[in-house]
């Protein structure tokens, strides 16, 4: 398949097959004193969409820059797509949305130019856009229905309205892997449904999803399978064999009183 | 009055139209990278390296080789010192750069102490654009042009690294590489603009165009023209007040720009603060760029009062 690796062509520089989409495989991080991360293995096959679960402080976004090469793990190691998570960078396999507190919503850019960031990395150094990359762009658009407001400033739109620009980046960049971090926070129920809509028609592309969330409502109809994280990997499987009252107990800290467990449960992490 | 005349008059002087051809210069260069300074928040990294190129010139004065070697020498190095120590601390960024740019500062101000005769420091400080000669307006033409074009180059690249590094690093970008060009036209600009302005109004240079064309524009393009349109326009009238009223050059030429950021803070856009009255938008003040509203409703009968109270009054 890859043995021309010279051109990144829209359809993806197509990944090894076999190799998992995502290999973390006894991965330890730690800051200073406090350890984020201790001996997380977790492997994704292509086509799913995975829930990264855990209280606030149990590791998820240090597991996200993991896989994005942000930090590097002390232990262990990180492979995507067989390869170092620099080689799958940069072949543009991953796609990364930020949570919302990270974007400056202020900044003078559109929602067609954000949209257009992602296609960045097939172009030369200049980043002129062809009018190919200009129809992916405006394909992207189109898919979350944003046609409307592309040349919108960023801030002058609603909370789903933003999170839907950026979904609408890694389709352009079309990327195999992505990485939501906490992607429903602070999100109406309606956008919600359009967003896990959204991610459902990639991961039917074989595109794969990890999505990390500290709320358990709507996991297991949205995600095919569930990583319960606290530190360590406490569980990892179909969402109704992780999402257990004993393991979330383990995960949250103390017995969630019944049925579904509510958002925020205020969980101390034990240690530090 | 004659108009024409007016206009005319100073440029009959070699040395006004070297002034005008210097400041001209070097205020577009810095205009169009204060568009990517004030959105990476990078204002004071403007202050730090022009005050750190301090001891640069005077050495360069010492040595005898061209001022802006030297210059460029210590505002990189300046650049390259706050990093090592901001990734080997835990102290903040701003805390870091006032250690380094004071410390650098005053190794300059020591130098030139030493060393009274040779260096006249007023001109370092203030500039002297009336007092270039022919072979300085060149260099700063051509560092100039050098910066403006790769600055223009990679412009897609460095408002990604403004907006949003992570997505830069993620598809495969070399953020580190880009961050250090950014820093590197930095001190390059600041060494074009120590002509027109000297060391401590050059800053001014690197933030209020930005300043003025971000109140003013919600697209990265519009807002380059547009800094780059203003300061031009504020560079002539500033070399053209300091000639009739006979004022310092470079303090006309940065007062020019402050104004024109204060008309557009007052009356240049739709959400002008005296235009503000009638649009509250409760709760969307973001970092305090939008300011609350109560104040500017009195001020709209007492207009002087308006900045100040809008300004405090805040979110
Ligand atoms: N840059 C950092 N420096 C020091 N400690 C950190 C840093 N980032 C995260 N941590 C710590 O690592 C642990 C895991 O944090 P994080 O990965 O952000 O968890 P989550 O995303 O699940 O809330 C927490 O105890 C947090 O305080
Ligand atoms: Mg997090």
């Amino acid at each position: 398949m890859s043995s021309m690796p010279t051109d990144h062509v829209p359809t993806g520089d197509a990944p090894e097959d076999g190799a998992p989409v995502l290999d973390v495989r006894g991965v330890g991080v730690t800051y200073d004193d406090v350890q984020a991360l201790d001996d997380v293995s977790v492997s994704l096959r292509a086509g799913s969409i995975c829930g990264l679960i855990g209280v606030n402080g149990s590791g998820k976004s240090t597991l996200f820059k993991a896989l994005m090469g942000l930090v590097a793990p002390q232990q262990g190691t990180v492979e995507l797509f067989g390869r170092t998570t620099a080689a799958a960078r940069k072949a543009g396999l991953v796609a990364y949305m930020p949570q919302a507190e990270e974007v400056d919503w202020t900044f003078p850019v559109s929602v067609s130019d954000v949209v257009g960031m992602g296609v960045y990395g097939r172009l030369g150094a200049a980043r002129r856009l062809r009018p190919a990359d200009r129809a992916a762009v405006g394909e992207a658009l189109e898919r979350v229905g944003l046609t409307d407001l592309a040349r919108r400033q960023i801030g002058r739109l609603s909370g789903g309205q933003r999170k839907r620009v950026f979904i609408a980046r890694s389709i352009a960049q079309d990327a195999r892997l992505l990485l939501l971090d906490e992607p429903f926070a602070g999100v109406d129920q309606a956008s919600e449904r359009t967003m896990t809509a959204l991610l459902r028609d990639l991961r039917e592309e074989g595109r794969t999803v990890l999505v990390s969330t500290h709320d358990l409502a709507g996991v297991p109809e949205f995600c095919d399978e569930a990583v319960l994280l606290h530190r360590r990997v406490l569980a990892h499987g179909h969402p109704a064999a992780v999402l257990t009252q004993g393991n979330l107990a383990r995960a949250f800290g103390a017995a969630p009183s019944d049925a579904v467990p509510r958002p925020l449960l205020p969980a101390p992490i034990g240690e530090m | 009055m004659d108009v024409l005349a007016f206009l005319v008059e100073p440029l009959q002087y070699g040395f006004l139209t070297r002034a005008l051809a210097v400041t001209v210069a070097a205020a577009v260069v810095a205009a169009v990278l204060s568009c990517w300074l004030i959105l990476m928040g990078w204002s004071l990294m403007g202050d730090a390296v022009s005050h750190a190129v301090l001891p640069g010139v005077a050495l360069a004065y010492i040595i005898g080789i061209p001022f802006s070697i030297g210059a460029f020498v210590f505002g990189a190095g300046a650049v390259a010192l706050i990093g090592i120590v901001r990734s080997t601390t835990k102290l903040k960024a701003d805390t870091v750069i006032g250690v380094v740019f004071t410390a650098l500062f005053a190794a300059g101000l020591a130098i030139v102490s030493a060393t009274p005769s040779q260096i006249d420091l007023m001109h370092i400080l203030f500039g002297n654009v009336l007092g270039v000669s022919a072979s300085d307006v060149w260099q700063v033409l051509i560092l100039g042009a050098v910066t403006l074009a790769i600055l223009l180059f990679k412009r897609r690249d460095l408002t990604l690294l403004a907006f949003d590094r992570t997505h830069a690093h993620v598809i495969g970008l070399n953020t580190r590489f880009l961050s250090a060009l950014l820093l590197g036209l930095l001190a390059l600009t600041v060494v074009v603009g120590l002509q027109a302005v000297g060391i401590i109004l050059v800053v001014a240079m690197l933030i209020t165009p930005g300043a003025t064309a971000f109140l003013l524009s919600r697209s990265f393009d519009r807002m380059l023209v547009i800094a780059v349109v203003l300061t031009v326009a504020a560079s002539v009238t500033g070399i053209y007040a300091s000639y009739y009223l006979d004022i310092s050059t470079g303090a006309a030429v940065v007062l020019s720009q402050a104004i024109v950021f204060a008309v557009v803070y007052l009356v240049g856009r739709p959400d002008g603060v005296l235009w503000q009255a009638r649009r509250r938008r409760p709760g969307s003040s973001v970092g305090g760029r939008r300011q609350s509203a109560d104040a500017v409703a009195a001020a709209a009968v007492a207009p002087r009062c308006s900045a100040d109270d809008a300004a405090t009054s805040g979110a």
